[in-house]
């Protein structure tokens, strides 16, 4: 475990995620949604709505949030936690830039295990 | 619009006048080559608020069904008053045994030198807004010569279209009639402030320019460059007709009180008009004029008109003005004023033996009404003079709310002024005919539905009488981002030409830095609507079916249409989709509801790659997903089924050809029948034919989802050309119309289905006109978004950024 601890995964350039918009990180524990906010700032959650298991990575990003795609929930970038009247959080993945690179943090992602499957045949 | 008014009201007041067996045979001439619009409203189209369309007080209908002959673009040249006839220009003679005379006015030229050259124009009717729009469209300088309410409108209008606007005035201060000195000071102020430059006490000298304007000379010397000069210095009577037929003509033509002229058989109306020494150019007494001319006609001997007192708004969006009454000074008047000078507020009262006889008010208006009827009833005020200045809300006390504002007034006190309408009539209106919105009572009464200043009061008295039943649509914001309705917005995005999704946001204050999934989304629609080939759609405020072109589904992986065009497909697009659904391993495949195939399950980094294969078979989006066009069902038709009056697939594919592409309030599904049997189901689609042996009748507003509605006819068209023209402008004016989301069964039960044909099917002009509109939106609508995709458009849309391999931890 310690081995892992201090790594930092490079997943790309940060230019390369789109104003308001989103990119799909592939990871064995499951897609991994890395979020760029109107501002400019960066958010990682795992690509899974609380709710059904939508891919959040497709929804609609404005402020520091998005909308899941499949039911309107409302997710916070800055925690995963539903907003409004809905319950339930979506694990949030810490992330840096350096020099341009987006950077995310190794041991939370492997901390995540494998996501608690609704057994969908890939 | 005063003759209009006065038919509406003969046609009223004895049912039997109109129509071609009716008491009267109605012929109009009219010189200017359209139907009655409401000249009120032209300032809104000139800063582009409204379309022509949406001021046209009598489509072409209006006089068909009443059996009205019109003549547009005929001038009368003669009056023959032995004889009993009218001659316009082109000879036509008609014969008469009541004539209206109902000239209006022309404006007022400066007599300066350069007062001919092109570039300088008046400010009267359609074709002068249109030769002001025309020379907006370079962009440049503008100066509007005359500071009263018409050049004030021009002036805001003009800066809505982009020019730069110097506005000169010979008096010295703004609206001098219809205000005092301080309000006119805050008007110019504010002017000012949104970049109108006012020069008051300007004396124009020349008009200079080779050819073509290019300045003003003022008496001082001082030059000001101008592309363009607006004369709005005032209007005088068109009496000239009348004088050369011999009637009595002094400013106006002469009327009695009865409408009368010299000459008893022939009334005379509106701004031609003078009734007791006085000449009128607002709306109300001409109304009122118009409503004792048809109380004449119809055997009234009763009605007579009287001068009464009027009331003024300026229309200008964003700027509160109302005056009313006579507001001058003079020794036995004494006034009261309130004054905020910080928050832009000025009230001014004039009194005379404790009645108020003038009342201005700038910045907050909402009393206009309140003040207006003090005026008109000469209440003696001695008891409330204390607080008089604050409003009705602050009689007896304290505030009252709004409603009980309303609550108090009398049944007779005006609530519209353009069109004279009381609030007895409102509330009877509303009582009797269950009107529970705003449309409706303007529909009824009128009320609201000219210059809409009164429009609050209206609501006031809607939410009086239904209480909690009183749910304006038109009030619902948006969503938490915004305080407008989907209607105020799309209205402000065309009128203060906002072009993109920051713009609106920071032009009209949303609440939130960038919206949310909810507003973005109908931005974007309103604004690729709204302008066509000018506006950049903004993918990131799509919904991910829109930004991928394909429908997202429960597992995150997507299913494919693609466009069969009525439904027709071949043995090569076959053979594609079963080579893509085995290339792809795509698990299911399925007929849709709308003649044509689904493919379910498709992994969304395949998506260009399934698309490459389908568009090479010759295949395009389907646009399964898009609040769009989706399909257009039909049935065989005449080629093959022994019913089939016309050829329904035929029409259907012609209908998709042309209709493909463009985006809509909320999805469109179409269908096309071959005859009443109906085998392609066009009775419950948003938009359908059936095909009959005369042509196709056109449904439309039907619904078998969430609600299950059967269509409303629209019309009957006798050709297909006629039919796609139909269709077109219909769906157009819901494109134009309708509430982002808003399926079209829901808009045409909000709007009225009265309100669509008229503009559809009793208005060939406006039909001909939203025809071409959706032209011109289609020839930047219809690229293949899948074939830009598989060119490389979005692909980031498309691949992952990264895939990492982790070392798994230790167990």
């Amino acid at each position: 475990m310690n081995r892992i601890a201090e790594t930092w995964l490079d997943i790309g350039a940060e230019a390369d995620i789109p104003l308001r918009g989103a990119r799909v990180v592939r990871a064995p524990i499951g897609d991994i949604a890395v979020f760029k906010a109107a501002d400019g700032t960066l958010f990682a959650l795992r690509d899974r709505c609380p709710h059904k298991g939508g891919p959040l990575s497709q929804g609609i990003v404005h402020g520091h949030a998005v909308t899941c795609p499949l039911h309107n929930w409302v997710i916070s970038l800055e925690t995963g936690e539903a907003q409004g009247a809905d319950h339930g959080c979506t694990p949030k993945i810490p992330l840096r830039v350096e020099n341009g690179r987006v950077l995310l943090d190794a041991a939370a992602i492997a901390r995540l295990g494998a996501p608690q499957s609704d057994a969908s045949a890939a | 619009m005063a003759p209009g008014r006065a038919l509406e009201k003969l046609f009223e007041l004895d049912p039997g006048a109109s129509g071609g067996s009716g008491t009267y045979s109605v012929t109009i001439f009219n010189a200017e080559p359209r139907v009655n619009y409401d000249r009120i409203m032209l300032s809104p189209v000139l800063s582009g608020e409204k379309s022509y369309e949406e001021i046209v007080i009598h489509g072409d209908g209006w006089y068909i069904r009443n059996g009205v002959t019109l003549y547009k673009g005929v001038r009368v040249t003669a009056i023959d008053r032995v004889a009993k006839t009218v001659t316009g220009t082109g000879g036509i003679t008609v014969p008469y045994d009541d004539l209206i005379v109902a000239t209006g006015s022309v404006p007022f030229i400066l007599p300066v030198p350069g007062a001919n050259l092109p570039g300088v124009v008046t400010y009267r009717d359609l074709d002068d807004v249109h030769a002001m729009m025309v020379a907006a469209k370079a962009g440049g300088r503008a100066v509007v010569i005359g500071g009263g309410l018409l050049g004030l409108e021009a002036a805001a209008g003009l800066q809505a279209q982009g020019m730069t606007v110097t506005v000169l005035h010979l008096m010295p201060h703004l609206m001098e009639r219809q205000l005092d000195p301080a309000a006119g000071y805050l008007l110019q102020r504010e002017l000012e402030r949104r970049g109108i430059a006012v020069r008051c006490q300007a004396n124009t000298q020349a008009i200079e320019g080779e050819g073509r304007v290019s300045g003003v000379r003022l008496d001082d010397g001082t030059l000001i460059p101008a592309d363009l000069v607006v004369m709005a210095v005032g209007i005088r009577p068109n009496a000239g007709l009348a004088r050369e037929a011999g009637l009595a003509v002094n400013r106006g033509i002469v009327v009695g009180p009865d409408m009368r002229s010299s000459d008893p058989s022939i009334f005379a109306l509106g701004e031609c008009a003078e009734a007791e020494g006085q000449v009128f150019g607002l709306v109300a007494p001409l109304y009122e004029m118009a409503n004792v001319v048809a109380a004449r006609l119809s055997g009234d001997e009763t009605a007579v008109f009287k001068p009464a007192v009027t009331a003024t708004k300026l229309k200008v969006t964003g700027i509160d003005l109302y005056s009313a009454g006579d507001f001058a000074e003079a020794k036995d008047r004494e006034e009261i004023v309130l004054r905020d000078p910080t928050a832009g507020l000025y009230r001014r009262l004039v009194l005379r033996d404790n009645r108020v006889i003038g009342a201005v008010m700038y910045g907050d208006t909402s009393d206009g009404a309140w003040f207006f009827d003090l005026i008109r009833r000469g209440t003696d005020i001695s008891g409330m003079r204390q607080t008089l200045i604050f409003g009705q809300g602050y009689q007896g006390g304290q505030a009252l709310d709004p409603l009980a504002t309303v609550a108090a007034l009398p049944d007779d006190a005006e609530i519209c002024g353009c069109n004279g309408v009381c609030k007895g009539t409102i509330i009877q209106k509303i009582d009797e005919l269950g009107l529970t919105t705003l449309d409706g009572v303007r529909a009824h009464t009128k009320a609201s539905a000219s210059c809409g200043s009164c429009t609050g009061l209206v609501e006031n008295l809607l939410r009086l009488r239904l209480g909690e039943g009183y749910n304006p649509a038109a009030v619902q914001p948006m969503c938490g981002c915004t305080d407008l309705g989907h209607d105020e917005l799309r209205r402000l995005i065309r009128a203060k030409r906002l072009k993109s999704i920051p713009a609106v946001m920071q032009e009209l204050g949303w609440k939130t830095s960038c919206g949310c999934a909810k507003c973005r989304p109908a931005l974007n629609y309103y604004l690729v609507c709204d302008w066509p080939g000018e506006y950049a759609d903004d993918q990131q405020s799509r919904f991910i079916n829109e930004r991928v072109h394909a429908n997202i589904q429960k597992d995150g992986t997507f299913s494919v249409v693609p466009r069969m065009w009525g439904g027709l497909t071949s043995a090569k697009e076959l053979r594609a989709i079963a080579d893509v659904v085995d290339k792809f391993a795509i698990p299911t495949v399925k007929v849709t509801g709308g003649q044509r195939i689904d493919m379910l399950g498709v992994r969304k980094e395949d998506l260009p790659a399934v698309w490459a294969d389908l568009n090479a078979a010759g295949m395009i989006s389907g646009a399964a997903y898009a609040k769009g066009l989706r399909t257009v069902k039909t049935c065989v038709g005449s080629d093959w089924c022994r019913f089939g009056t016309q050829d329904s697939t035929g029409l259907g594919v012609r209908l998709e050809k042309f209709m493909w592409g463009s985006w809509t309030p909320a999805k469109l599904k179409m269908a096309v029948s071959g005859c009443p049997r109906n085998c392609a189901e066009a009775t419950c689609k948003d938009i359908g034919v059936i095909c009959v042996d005369s042509g196709y009748e056109i449904h439309f507003a039907g619904a078998a989802g969430l609600d299950i509605k059967g269509t409303e006819i629209l019309g009957h068209a006798g050709t297909e050309d006629e039919a796609v023209e139909i269709i077109a402008a219909l769906t157009q004016l819901y494109r134009e119309q309708g509430h982002y989301l808003e399926r079209i069964y829901k808009w045409a039960k909000r709007v009225g289905i009265p309100a669509i044909k008229a503009a559809i099917i009793e208005d060939p002009a406006r039909r001909r006109a939203l025809f071409e509109r959706f032209v011109l939106s289609q020839r930047y609508a219809q690229v293949d978004p899948w074939a830009e995709r598989v060119n490389g458009r979005e692909a980031h849309e498309f691949a992952a950024m990264a895939e990492l391999r982790l070392p798994q931890a230790a167990e």
